[in-house]
């Protein structure tokens, strides 16, 4: 693969509503910062993805809406119905396939439509949306089959919560930053067994941007690039019967191959940080057995030894993660934004001292059906 | 927020997607269906290279990408391999909480069925047995709620 670099990069402040910004402001305005971090002006933008979702926008052709915003006029536009990290890899084949410095501008508000209904639409409908599951209940069902086949306990995983809340708390664009106890998480109301309100990840609002560029046009931008290292993309079956919840191995399979694509061997060593989609406080630690840094069951320990602490060997979600902040769509691209952030030393009090190789991740489809993995280096690849 | 804002009304506009849909369930789901529906028996399909029996059935196998045509009559008793008991309130919820969805391992599949328990929930537990409780034969209109829930043993 040619070396190809993340030259800019944007993202709001994440809140429960933005009363004040349509969606058209929200991309206009991270377009607008993005080119400015990266030292370009719009002329320099040869394509442009946006990723957005008709039903949370309303709309149909949603991604086309957007367009005048995203600066797209007379561009070669095009939008991925998915999380941004499927449409940051859209973007980064464009550059690959030879399509020029590409933006890509990931939106939503989630305040505007209802999240559950949204997300009850993802189901089959002949066989599963009319039993009335959404984006909760299929995940307490995911968190309560990983909890019985490694006997995790509910305890485990309010940590999780506890640590990215307050990891949140150094990150200024964070939604929720909380100063928890780990009675707070136990205490919060039960939603869906075994998920209580701090397990879950909010309904947010905001929008992020990254701009992505070849070699010779990376060299002359603004700021230090980001290299793009490995980066993979790989499904599961759709049903959740048909899946073993409890094994994510389309995560395993992207990230064998994104860690293949980097020349590392062996993840917790070659990995400073990580952000990655921990839309409920069990998907980390299941996460972080996918992408192979500790065994199967295994992910839960990791906290309790500390490795994934702002102070570990491994910080996970310096940011606060997907649980301080759940724009739909944007989150798995505010991971990049976070990881390049980290990159470049530029991540305030939540940088992670001397960081020099990330992981940035994103699901799509229901209980990660399908995962998108990211290695980030301030290197380039040899 | 800029400055002008505060000396404006901000307006919003309330309105909806609200599409009408009518599926063509298929000719394997439809028999699949009609199973439930004129004989509350419940069928899949089986791929022979995966050794696998899919509930609800599926004309292709996910995992080999074979063309599945053998079907295989399962169980309407099984077993739950996981679930949730969900605690709020939404429309769009069939009955009122709290209920649980479940996974359901019907005798014979390989895979689990996603349906509803809403009695006895503090008897659900990961390998409990369960057996599907169909809908009076003159509310049964081929739907996946023609199964009313699923019953603990």
């Amino acid at each position: 693969m040619d070396n190809i670099a993340i030259v800019g990069i944007a993202q709001t402040k994440y809140e429960r509503r933005k009363k004040d910004k349509t969606y058209l402001d929200l991309v206009y305005e991270m377009t607008t910062a993005a080119l400015d971090d990266a030292g370009l002006t719009i002329n320099d933008i040869d394509s442009v993805v946006t990723v957005s979702n008709d039903f949370l926008d309303g709309r149909t052709i949603s991604g086309m809406a957007v367009g005048d915003a995203a600066g797209a006029y007379d561009k070669n536009i095009s939008t991925v119905e998915g999380d941004g990290t499927f449409g940051a890899f859209y973007g980064a084949m464009r550059v690959l396939g030879g399509a020029g410095t590409t933006l890509v501008v990931a939106h939503s508000k989630g305040s505007e439509g209802d999240i559950k209904t949204v997300t009850n639409a993802m189901f089959d409908p002949i066989y599963q949306r009319h039993l009335g599951i959404e984006g909760i209940t299929s995940s307490a069902i995911q968190a309560n089959a990983y909890m019985h086949k490694y006997g995790i306990t509910e305890e485990e995983l309010a940590a999780v919560s506890v640590k990215n809340h307050a990891n949140a708390m150094n990150n200024p664009h964070a939604q929720l930053p909380l100063d928890l106890t780990l009675g707070d998480v136990m205490d919060s109301e039960m939603i869906s067994d075994p998920l209580k309100k701090l397990d879950c990840s909010p309904v947010s609002d905001g929008a992020a941007a990254i701009i992505i560029a070849d070699e010779e046009q990376a060299k002359k931008a603004k700021k230090p690039p980001v290299w793009i290292k490995g980066f993979a993309h790989c499904a599961d079956e759709y049903l959740l019967g048909d899946r073993d919840l409890a094994d994510p191995r389309a995560l395993r399979e992207a990230a064998e191959k994104a860690f293949a694509m980097a020349g590392i061997d062996e993840p917790m060593g070659g990995i400073d940080v990580v952000e990655l989609y921990d839309a409920f406080s069990y998907m980390e630690p299941l996460w972080l057995e996918g992408m192979g840094f500790c065994a199967p069951g295994k992910g839960a320990q990791l906290l309790l030894d500390g490795i994934t602490a702002m102070d570990g060997t491994l910080p996970v979600n310096p940011s606060g993660g997907v649980l301080s902040a759940h724009a739909v769509l944007v989150a798995g691209l505010a991971r990049i934004v976070e990881v390049v952030e980290q990159l470049r030393g530029t991540a305030g009090a939540r940088q992670v001292k001397g960081a020099k190789t990330g992981l940035a991740h994103g699901i799509n489809g229901p209980c990660g059906q399908s995962h998108c993995v990211w290695i980030l280096s301030k290197e380039m690849r040899g | 927020m800029a400055q002008w804002l505060e000396n404006v009304e901000p307006l919003t506009l309330k309105g909806q997607i609200a599409v009408p849909y009518t599926w063509w369930v298929g000719d394997t789901g439809s028999r699949f269906l009609n199973a439930v529906r004129h004989e509350e028996k419940i069928w899949g399909t089986r791929c022979e290279t995966c050794d696998a029996v899919f509930v609800p059935p599926k004309k292709n196998c996910g995992r080999c990408f074979s063309s599945l045509d053998q079907w295989v009559e399962v169980g309407t008793e099984g077993m739950v391999t996981a679930y949730t008991i969900v605690r709020f309130d939404h429309p769009m919820h069939p009955v009122k909480g709290p209920f649980a969805y479940a996974l359901i391992q019907l005798d014979g599949a390989d895979v689990g069925l996603l349906h509803l328990i809403t009695e006895d929930l503090d008897k659900l537990t990961n390998g409990v047995r369960v057996k599907a409780r169909f809908k009076e034969k003159s509310q049964r209109t081929g739907h996946i709620l023609d199964i009313e829930n699923f019953q603990i043993i």
